[in-house]
């Protein structure tokens, strides 16, 4: 089937992506900012959060209230997130409400309100999110292995602190909107029943007067991973662990794709078969790829009852480190189908094309056709794998754990 | 798209929706059984059941079962319910004969003892992961207070004793007696052959034994009422967690369309009451309202987490709002907002082939009867303000029981 792909880049740095979909009724969007956690100033952490929040509370000539019902009127199903370097905002509906739902999106990046009055609102909000993670020990063992592996700023967790939450104020808020939230480097992404002319013209006229200015660089420390136990009366033992990888643009990227979905693609994986298959240890084991453009990493996770952690955390990181030692073809066999299945079946759903396009031209300036990554994929061969696995070897793995009592970690 | 169906002469239901323009096909055994239909001393034995039918058969075993899945790249999965079990899959539309070979083969499973002992250790803790996560916790214990012994009110999951006492013998009897040819549907949806389909799968269960597995108590129960707490030491659980559980019409009932505009006018994660009275203002992290409905009985839930200092104040709120709502109904404005939600729900749900099949296997179960999207949005549309009149006067959201989790002792 023949990908109907556009792309336009307006003067001012705003990229505009769109994918039509036949046979759908409905578009998605996916708007990517680069105004994430990571540029958080010193002692405001949570900023770009109570930003991200109050941003929704009225816009242009709308109130909060009537913001909100204009985007319910038109069938909007929506959500906005601070990630660690982007805030994404995103969103679906009916293919014929796209463009009326764009020209609110437009008053909510351009000119937000951002009330003074909703500002404890939003901060409180901020705090019980925080304190929430506290009840969600698997969230919090990956939050905390992040912290610790990663160089400040890109392990910070996106919801700040409780101290940088209480101490920002509304003119931290609006000059922080004021310093990031111009059009340079946005992604507007939009897939489904999409007429690109009337689309390219409306975000045009949308966003024409949206003034560009210089970003300010962001500062990564040097990478110093430590492992690391956080004692809490768990029943059940949070372990997660992490190493480096090579970024998607890398030649390697689909060999150390390849190297994850061997251990953890799917119920015939290694990390599901040896681990809770065969021995009975836990409910959940994976292991997970995850990008920034310039580095990566493959994280792995397992939960398991404190009389079955540390066996499970030896089984899991055997798994990590035996797997250069060799892989059937017919592993890496089910892994391509896998990967092709999945890449072709997720062709179906329009928020998750409208990200894909968005996450592309992020990461790669450019949108992988599907024969490109069909062809990527089917290009997979053991020997690629294990050489990968070879230069990059799961060695000095930082590990995370959280519940009674710590684990050892055999560094082999 | 096109709906055809078709009855076996050992009983098993077969239903298809064929569209030819999808990319791919979803395709479950539906079996109609679950929490709901155990005896006390069989507690948790549907769900455990569900994890034993992938451990294997005389033609395969556990590793084989998966390994088949994963050869031709199926996003397969399963869950159980109060009353289904269901075993599902996605696949590109070349492997569904591969994908009914398996899926058939499965749900005759060997139930081998060593297999069931293993398995066994992963439920314990499946068990301790859920304890651990109060919003699951407080779900399962408001239920059982809710239900009062009637059987709706079943744990899923069972409990550590109820699991640990579980014979083999005990869980094949149980599959015996409910896992009979007329107890199950055979669903397909998106692009495939419906004659082939037909072939497969009568050739595919053709052994399966007749047999009657009836579902006693199907009685609407009326609630136990009151308010219960369960005390947790804040340095286990850190929010207040809130559960408010009335009864809804059952899934055949014609009001049911009027009670989902009802809930989500009052919960819906945007724009709705609890959004405006509990989520903007700051007082609960999550706040919001959704409809289960079951074979003979349903129920509204209404549910929020929140800062144990303001969960009464929070309380105070929402059992004046569903006050207010029963009192005076909605307004029209929010009548048309809920119905334009909704519909816009339902024609991106259409466009996923996983989610056709689960609405197609669903209506039937439930209504005996196929809708395709287009009746489903002219139900919809159908739906009066005279309708949710009578939804409220039928079963009014002032008729709450109430369950808090937390370290409150009291929430008033």
């Amino acid at each position: 089937m023949p990908q109907e792909i556009h792309t336009h880049a307006l003067a001012n740095g705003l990229t505009l992506l769109a994918e039509r979909m036949p046979h759908v009724r409905s578009a998605a969007f996916h708007i990517l900012v680069p105004a994430g956690a990571a540029h958080d100033p010193a002692g405001k952490h949570g900023l770009a959060g109570l930003l991200c929040d109050l941003m929704t509370r009225g816009a242009g000539t709308r109130d909060s209230r009537q913001l909100s019902d204009a985007l319910d009127n038109l069938g909007v199903d929506r959500g906005e997130s601070t990630g660690t370097l982007n805030v994404q905002l995103s969103g679906a509906t009916l293919a014929r409400n796209l463009l009326p739902t764009l020209a609110i999106y437009a008053d909510i990046l351009l000119r937000p309100h951002l009330p003074e009055g909703e500002l404890d609102a939003a901060k409180s909000l901020s705090l019980q999110d925080l304190q929430s993670i506290e009840d969600e020990p698997q969230r919090k063992v990956m939050i905390e292995l992040r912290k610790r592996y990663y160089p400040d700023p890109l392990g910070r967790d996106q919801r700040g602190t409780a101290e940088g939450v209480m101490a920002a104020t509304i003119d931290d808020v609006r000059s922080h909107h004021r310093t990031l939230f111009h059009p340079r480097d946005v992604i507007l992404a939009v897939a489904g029943d999409v007429d690109w002319p009337a689309l390219k013209g409306e975000v045009e006229r949308l966003f024409v007067d949206w003034k560009p200015q210089a970003r300010p660089p962001l500062a990564v420390a040097r990478p110093e991973p430590k492992s690391g136990h956080i004692d809490k009366d768990l029943d059940q033992t949070q372990i997660a662990l992490a190493f480096p990888s090579v970024p998607i643009g890398d030649p390697d990227f689909y060999h150390a794709r390849g190297a994850v979905g061997v251990l953890s693609q799917d119920m015939s994986s290694r990390l599901f078969t040896n681990v809770r298959e065969k021995h009975g240890l836990c409910y959940s084991v994976y292991a997970s790829y995850e990008t920034f453009r310039d580095r990566a990493a493959i994280v792995g996770y397992a939960g398991a009852r404190p009389e079955l952690a540390q066996e499970t955390l030896d089984r899991t990181l055997e798994e990590f480190r035996t797997l250069v030692n060799g892989i059937e073809p017919d592993e890496l066999d089910r892994v391509r189908v896998g990967l092709k299945s999945a890449l072709i079946m997720r062709q179906e759903s329009t928020s998750a094309r409208a990200s894909a396009i968005a996450s592309d031209w992020y990461f790669l300036n450019r949108i992988r056709p599907l024969e490109e990554i069909q062809a990527a994929i089917d290009g997979l061969t053991v020997r690629g794998v294990l050489d990968y696995l070879r230069r990059h070897p799961a060695k000095g793995v930082t590990v995370v754990t959280l519940g009674p009592g710590a684990l050892q970690v055999s560094q082999k | 798209m096109t709906f055809h169906h078709h009855t076996l002469p050992n009983g098993l239901t077969i239903l298809g929706e064929t569209n030819p323009a999808a990319l791919s096909v979803a395709v479950a055994f539906w079996v109609k059984t679950g929490s709901r239909d155990e005896t006390p001393d069989v507690s948790g034995v549907s769900h455990f059941l569900e994890h034993m039918v992938f451990k294997g058969t005389p033609r395969r075993d556990a590793f084989a079962v998966n390994r088949d899945f994963s050869r031709i790249g199926a996003d397969n999965n399963a869950w159980t319910s109060e009353e289904n079990t269901v075993f599902h899959a996605v696949v590109l539309p070349e492997f569904l004969p591969q994908l009914e070979d398996v899926l058939a083969d499965i749900l005759r499973p060997s139930l081998r003892g060593v297999d069931f002992e293993t398995e066994k250790k992963v439920i314990l803790d499946e068990i301790v992961r859920y304890e651990v996560q109060p919003g699951w916790a407080v779900y399962d214990q408001a239920r059982r207070t809710f239900y009062a012994g009637h059987p709706l009110g079943n744990s899923i999951l069972g409990t550590t004793q109820s699991i640990s006492a579980l014979t083999r013998d005990q869980m094949a009897a149980y599959f015996r007696r409910r896992y009979v040819a007329p107890n199950i549907l055979a669903v397909a949806a998106g692009n495939f052959d419906w004659d082939r389909f037909v072939h497969l799968v009568g050739q595919a269960t053709a052994d399966w034994p007749i047999g009657d597995a009836p579902r006693t108590n199907r009685t609407e129960p009326p609630g136990a009422g009151g308010v219960h707490l369960i005390t947790k030491p804040a340095d286990k659980v850190s929010q207040q967690y809130v559960t408010m559980i009335a009864p809804a019409a059952p899934a055949d009932h014609a009001l049911g369309y009027a009670g989902a505009l009802v809930s989500t006018v009052v919960g819906d994660y945007t724009g709705s009451r609890m959004f405006w009275a509990l989520t903007d203002p700051g007082l609960a992290d999550e706040a919001g309202m959704g409809i289960d409905e079951c074979d003979g009985a349903g129920a509204y839930y209404t549910s929020f987490n929140c800062d144990p200092d303001r969960a009464a104040e929070c309380f105070g709120i929402v059992r004046r709002l569903l006050e207010d709502v029963q009192k005076n109904g909605i307004t029209q404005e929010e009548f048309q907002q809920a119905k334009t939600k909704v519909l816009s729900r339902e024609v991106r749900a259409g466009e996923r082939t996983a989610r056709r099949m689960a609405t197609v296997a669903k209506d039937w179960v439930y209504r005996g009867e196929y809708r395709s999207v287009d009746d489903e949005l002219a139900a919809w549309d159908a739906v009066t303000m005279k309708d949710v009149r009578e939804v409220l006067d039928r079963y009014p959201l002032t008729n709450q029981t109430v369950t808090a989790y937390g370290p409150l002792e009291k929430l008033t």
